[in-house]
């Protein structure tokens, strides 16, 4: 790593620090409906929201009616999204006079976006209406967002009560994590963008003179838009010399803001981040960058404050940010490193005053492989998945180490709410062993792990993983699914495990060179989509539930110590040797077998 | 004692010849589904032998030599861990074998009328029911669980309790309690039989040591959960490996799809069955350590929670002091001399038999060499110590000996025209706040001085809490004495806390109060006003010489009757719970090196390159997969004894304790498989076995 990179991440990961705690606290305020700073501003909207929704914010439920409202939530979201997306063709706010989308992308789409993936098998400024990115897109954006942390809110209520039969109001948290969090940031975030260029407009496009006309050669189409072919059957082309160029434009920096805060990450053009209108500037691509683990690294702190026990929250925090950098200087190394390959054909991959050096395959100019990489293992790490740069192109480690952060189960920062959810599922998992091994039953924040927790935590470790390998494996079986490669080889193979580790952890980046938008993978990712989603949600709420009505057991000297760097070591090595377990056969098959042919090749 | 002899032969010869032919009789797949991970081993062993078969008439994926002793060496894997079960429960077997023998069919003198001299009849002992009286003569084996409720009598106990020394049994109190199957040595009793034929604690104490009716506690059905859970995760990562590996070979253009007997392979040595087939093994042996202990928990819940006990109750007398206040010194009044105090205290205390009595009596002896005297030799009348009085003394020669409490003899002094002196006076407050008893002695109208009576802490008791204090455990003293008495001895003894004037209802008070704080108790007694408070507690160790109704509150019983007991007990616990995660721990750890011999020799012929991965140079694809399936079966014999004596408990905090554990099991169990699967390689290919 070179001392640039070092910096860039040191000052990345000080700046993220810095913001998590207050942001953290302020959550911890909010959910807790206790007084703090936006409280007279926007008390009148919640209690006005109530009102209108006869919802009653104190009126406590039990984690199997919390479920249930979170469930029917979002089973109404999926609902209307998919209807916006079916209709979009007849309805207004569509300048660019866009079609109804298809049934098998408008289900794919749809679930992707309720359950906070973002996955997408469209290009967007090509297939979304403003009224479907508005509308649709991005109130899912902040409500599955919303509703992912007041699942994990539940969860934290479990730990901090004593001897309870509830866990919360769904309704209230809901509104709560969307009205007092996430649209103020959001709003803030926005105008920021604005100020550096990021388009907002509801101009669908502006045609513009190219400084320098192109010639291409295209084939020749007839007027229904066949190829013309000559006597002996080959496609006819011709040469066309371009002037100008058809610039989409849309109202991007609102949809952006909250794509990145909310881990969303589908973004409003096709390229996503690496788009200049959605990501103009470094101090864009900084903030941005920022923007995308700032909510799950302060949820941690939340999380601390409401347990009165800060300290977990940063041990929490410690642990996340150590898998982090160490997948972040992999990541970043490999791609300053180059291709071998490259080099031995005289390459000049070394940076230098005029240039980044490394990989520069699928990366933009203005960010280089030290941003690229930072930002491929921020989006991977937390469930973000937006991209500055195609992840399909950088060097196999490179690629690597965004897949495995995801394998690993979105749990370092991972999505809002839900990354630190199935942290502390990995948590309770790391103390049950270590607990074993000080020769007590296990307990955590003062709370007997149990076998009906265990059972819980079992499931939210274990779906996510079952679903990323068994769709890869039906995918690799079938003539469908093998299909959607772009490369030959073990590449191929790493894009559809990609693709599923993507869907099946609800992160949404694409490894690209996948045609994902077919009917096999649109419903096989779909289901993925959903189970990663919701068969981890709904346990979690039942360790909720059962958490809550426990008794607090007081600390003492045999207590195992949740805060030591011990701990958190303890919980580095959980988390990354269960995901080393379950991936590995497949990883070799991947990515590491690509890294050891290129080392070969060069050799 | 029969019991800890035996606990020193770790492999008896007749034990593992037993264990062998059970680890074959444990193969019934109703038996194995118990255990989902060793299910699932044996499931897959049946595959393996399928193949063979399959191979052996020319249709086999693999070679049949290679599938075969894949086959055999999973069946191995099997059997180890039945064995190792098999050897925790042998141990339990054997005792209960010996138990058993004493259980012997009786004839019991069933009493028409529960009192003695009624007339009686024979009947089987089997026969009696709770409520039933009957009479026990000398010689006679009491026929079953009782109490008795007329007579004493000198029994022998040492069936149970391996105590060769009889003991004494009598109607009310706290050793009114026999068990069935011990033997009255003299005189005879009255029983009221207390337990239904086959309940009896000799019954439940055969089927605790045999593992019978062992129930999964707890931790372990949690533990199980989360092995399960691995397993389905290596199933699927397994499983899904012959669609990937299908695609591999096809997109490299070379080399054989995984074969199922590879992949077979593969599963059972990430599976953890390190752990998984030594589970049941720890939780029987952890059972079995306590009855070494001469303990009998009625569960093995009860042992589990004992290593979870966070609060200890104690009872000051017997466990934190001996036995019974002593006599320390004399402090004379004004104008008297120590000898002339010593001498009237001892007059005083001659025919006083309490423990104090014969404490002053020693005392004097030892310091002034005033040897006890006969006290009818010297024509001396007792006067016995009574309520009223709060005095006890001698009348000899016209002289008025007394010892008593400060008040009682001042009065009496007072009605004989004395008075007590202010020195006296001042000896007297100032022992009481130092935590000591004193007992001021008077010659009629005259103070003699002052007797220090006093608690003496048992040796090395202070060392013992403060060790506990470092596993983090709070040590409260339960006294009936005053509080400042009491203060002084917890002092002194180091414990954190203490309950002084305690009644029954407060002890009860106190233990709910903890649990309500989320603490478990752990408390030990013997009488038959221990009983709410033992049943109430989560641990509750009750003595073996106290009362039926108290052995029935609690969950333990400890037949030596030591009330210190109970430090062994919660070490006992910890050791189990210790055992298990450290060998969980070391299960899974152990995948890491397995993946590095099994994955390159799968693909290797596919994609070349992956022999990169082959970091310990095993010798050929089909000796890395044998070599890493023998280690992995391997392991688990040569982890029997660990499984079996336990994870070595050190008193020191939860920190350390787990610093080390990770060390040992965690970094052993990471680096060990590295060092064994090499070794079995070279030794593989040193044979030519492959």
């Amino acid at each position: 790593m070179t001392a640039a990179a070092a910096v860039q991440l040191v000052l990345y990961l000080g700046v993220l620090l810095a913001l998590a705690k207050p942001l953290g606290i302020y959550m911890a305020r909010a959910y807790e409906g206790r007084p703090m700073i936006l409280g007279p501003v926007l008390g009148p909207v919640e209690r006005f929201l109530y009102r209108i929704a006869g919802v009653k914010a104190d009126d406590e439920m039990d984690w199997k009616r919390y479920a249930l409202a979170m469930l029917l939530f979002n089973f109404v979201g999926f609902l209307l999204l998919y209807a916006l997306q079916r209709l979009q063709g007849g309805l207004p706010l569509n300048p660019a006079r866009l079609p109804s989308v298809g049934p098998d992308l408008s289900f794919n789409t749809a679930i992707s976006f309720v359950t906070n993936t973002n996955w997408q098998s469209y290009s967007g400024e090509q297939t979304m209406s403003d009224l479907t990115q508005m509308l649709g897109l991005a109130v899912q954006n902040f409500l599955s967002a919303a509703s992912g942390m007041a699942v994990l809110v539940a969860l934290v209520r479990g730990f901090a009560r004593r001897s309870a039969s509830t866990v919360g109001n769904f309704w209230a948290d809901t509104v709560r994590g969307t009205l007092y969090v996430l649209l103020p940031l959001s709003f803030i975030l926005a105008l920021a963008l604005v100020s550096q260029g990021v388009a907002q407009t509801f101009s669908a496009s502006k045609r513009v003179a190219l400084v320098e006309p192109v010639t291409v050669t295209s084939p020749k189409l007839d007027a229904a838009g066949a190829q013309v072919k000559d006597a002996q059957g080959n496609p006819v082309t011709e040469t066309v010399t371009v002037t100008g160029q058809t610039l989409a434009l849309g109202p991007a920096a609102s949809q952006i803001a909250i794509k990145q805060l909310g881990t969303n990450g589908g973004g409003f053009f096709n390229v996503n981040s690496a788009h200049p209108f959605e990501n103009p500037t470094p101090l864009s691509g900084f903030l941005e960058l920022v923007a995308i683990l700032l909510i799950p690294g302060a949820l941690c702190l939340t999380f601390g404050e409401m347990v009165r026990d800060r300290r977990q929250g940063w041990a929490i925090l410690a642990a996340m940010a150590v898998i982090l950098a160490a997948f972040a200087a992999v990541d970043v190394a490999s791609e300053q490193r180059g291709n071998p390959l490259l080099a031995k054909l005289g390459a000049d991959q070394r940076p230098s005053a005029t240039q980044g050096g490394g990989n520069m395959e699928g990366k933009e100019v203005r960010f280089g492989p030290v941003a690229s990489a930072l930002w491929a293992t921020a989006t991977t790490a937390a469930s973000n998945g937006s991209v500055n740069a195609m992840h399909d192109s950088f060097t196999p480690l490179g690629g690597l180490a965004p897949m495995a952060l995801m394998q690993i189960g979105e749990v370092v920062f991972g999505g809002v709410g839900s990354g630190l959810y199935g942290m502390l599922a990995f948590v309770i998992v790391a103390v049950f062993i270590a607990g074993l091994m000080v020769g007590r039953t296990p307990e955590y924040l003062g709370k007997k792990i149990g076998s009906f927790e265990m059972k819980m935590a079992s499931l939210v470790i274990l779906v996510p993983p079952a679903t990323v390998l068994l769709g890869t494996a039906l995918a690799v079986a079938t003539a469908a699914g093998r299909g959607g490669t772009l490369n030959p080889g073990a590449h191929g193979f790493s894009e559809i495990l990609y693709a599923f580790s993507s869907a099946g952890n609800n992160n949404g980046s694409a490894f690209a060179g996948l045609s994902a938008n077919t009917p096999f993978y649109d419903f096989t990712l779909g289901l993925a989509m959903f189970f990663g989603r919701f068969w981890t949600k709904i346990p979690i709420l039942a360790i909720a539930g059962s958490l809550a009505a426990k008794k607090m057991t007081p600390a003492g000297a045999g207590t195992l110590a949740t805060h030591t760097p011990l701990f958190v070591g303890l919980l580095v090595g959980t988390v990354i040797l269960v995901a080393a377990l379950t991936f590995l056969p497949a990883l070799a098959l991947g990515p590491i077998v690509e890294h050891l042919q290129m080392l070969a090749m060069a050799r | 004692m029969p019991s800890r002899v035996q606990a020193l032969k770790l492999a008896e010869p007749a034990i593992v010849r037993r264990a062998i032919a059970e680890s074959f009789k444990k193969l019934d797949p109703r038996h194995m589904v118990r255990n989902p991970v060793m299910f699932v081993t044996e499931v897959v062993s049946v595959l393996t032998t399928f193949l063979f078969v399959q191979a052996l008439r020319g249709q086999g994926e693999a070679p049949a030599g290679f599938t075969l002793a894949i086959s055999v060496w999973l069946w191995f894997t099997v059997l180890f861990a039945n064995f190792a079960e098999a050897m925790a429960e042998g141990r339990g077997k054997a005792q209960a074998d010996a138990l058993r023998r004493s259980r012997q069919e009786l004839v019991a003198k069933f009493l028409s009328e529960p009192r003695h001299g009624s007339g009686w009849a024979p009947v089987p002992s089997r026969m009696l029911h709770s409520g039933d009286v009957v009479l026990v003569d000398a010689g006679d084996i009491v026929p079953g669980d009782g109490e008795v409720i007329e007579g004493i009598a000198s029994v022998d106990e040492s069936v149970i309790t391996g105590e060769s020394a009889p003991v004494i049994r009598e109607s009310g109190g706290d050793r009114s309690a026999v068990t069935g199957g011990t033997r009255v040595l003299s005189d005879w009793l009255v029983v009221r039989i207390s337990a239904e034929p086959g309940e009896t604690f000799l019954d439940r104490m055969i089927g605790m040591v045999e593992g019978a009716k062992r129930q999964r506690t707890p931790n372990e059905i949690a533990l199980s959960i989360l092995l399960a859970a691995l397993t389905i995760v290596f199933l699927l990562a397994v499983a899904t490996l012959l669609p990937f590996s299908l695609y591999a070979v096809k997109a490299a253009g070379q080399g054989q799809p995984v074969t199922v007997t590879v992949l077979a392979a593969l599963l059972v040595c990430l599976i953890p069955t390190t752990i998984g087939g030594l589970l049941s093994a720890i939780g029987i042996a952890g059972m079995d350590r306590m009855v070494q202990a001469n303990v009998i928990a009625t569960s093995g819940r009860a042992v589990e929670a004992a290593g979870d006990v966070d609060v200890l109750l104690l009872d000051k007398t017997g466990t934190i002091t001996l036995g019974n206040r002593q006599a320390t010194a004399f402090v004379p009044a004004r104008g008297v001399a120590e000898e002339e105090l010593a001498d009237a205290a001892q007059l005083a205390s001659l025919a006083d038999e309490t423990p104090e009595g014969r404490s002053i009596v020693v005392l004097a002896k030892e310091k002034h060499g005033l040897r006890g005297r006969e006290v009818h030799g010297l024509g001396a009348t007792f006067v016995p110590f009574s309520a009223q009085t709060r005095m006890s003394g001698v009348n000899l020669d016209g002289r008025e000996v007394r010892k008593g409490a400060a008040d009682a003899v001042a009065e009496f002094v007072r009605e004989r025209g004395g008075s007590v002196g202010d020195d006296v006076r001042e000896t007297v407050d100032a022992l009481a706040k130092s935590g000591a008893t004193p007992l001021v002695v008077a010659d009629g109208p005259r103070v003699l001085g002052v007797v220090q009576l006093k608690d003496i802490v048992k040796g090395g008791i202070r060392e013992r809490f403060a060790e506990l204090r470092t596993m983090g455990i709070k040590t409260v003293m339960i006294t009936g004495d005053n509080p400042l008495t009491a203060a002084a001895i917890a002092a002194e003894a180091g414990v954190d806390d203490f309950l002084a004037e305690a009644t029954p209802e407060a002890k009860l008070r106190l233990i709910r109060e903890l649990q309500t704080g989320g603490r478990l108790v752990a408390m030990t007694g013997d009488g038959t006003n221990d009983a709410p408070a033992l049943a109430q507690a989560d641990v509750a160790v009750a003595m073996n010489s106290g009362t039926q109704a108290a052995k029935e509150a609690g969950n333990m019983v400890d037949l030596d009757s030591n009330p210190t007991k109970l430090l062994e007990v919660v070490e006992i616990g910890k050791q189990l719970l210790m055992t298990r995660g450290s060998l969980t721990t070391f299960s899974i750890a152990n995948d890491v090196a397995k993946y590095f011999a099994i994955i390159p020799a799968m693909f290797v012929a596919t994609y070349p390159q992956l022999g990169a991965l082959n970091v310990m140079r095993l010798t050929t694809p089909a000796s890395a997969v044998m070599s890493a399936v023998i280690f992995n079966a391997l392991i688990i014999i040569a982890l029997i004894p660990l499984a079996l004596r336990g994870v070595e408990y050190r008193p020191v905090g939860a920190a350390a304790l787990l610093r080390r554990n990770l060390l040992v099991y965690g970094l052993g169990g990471l680096v060990a498989p590295f060092v064994g699967i090499k070794a079995i390689d070279l030794l593989l290919s040193a044979l030519h076995l492959v």
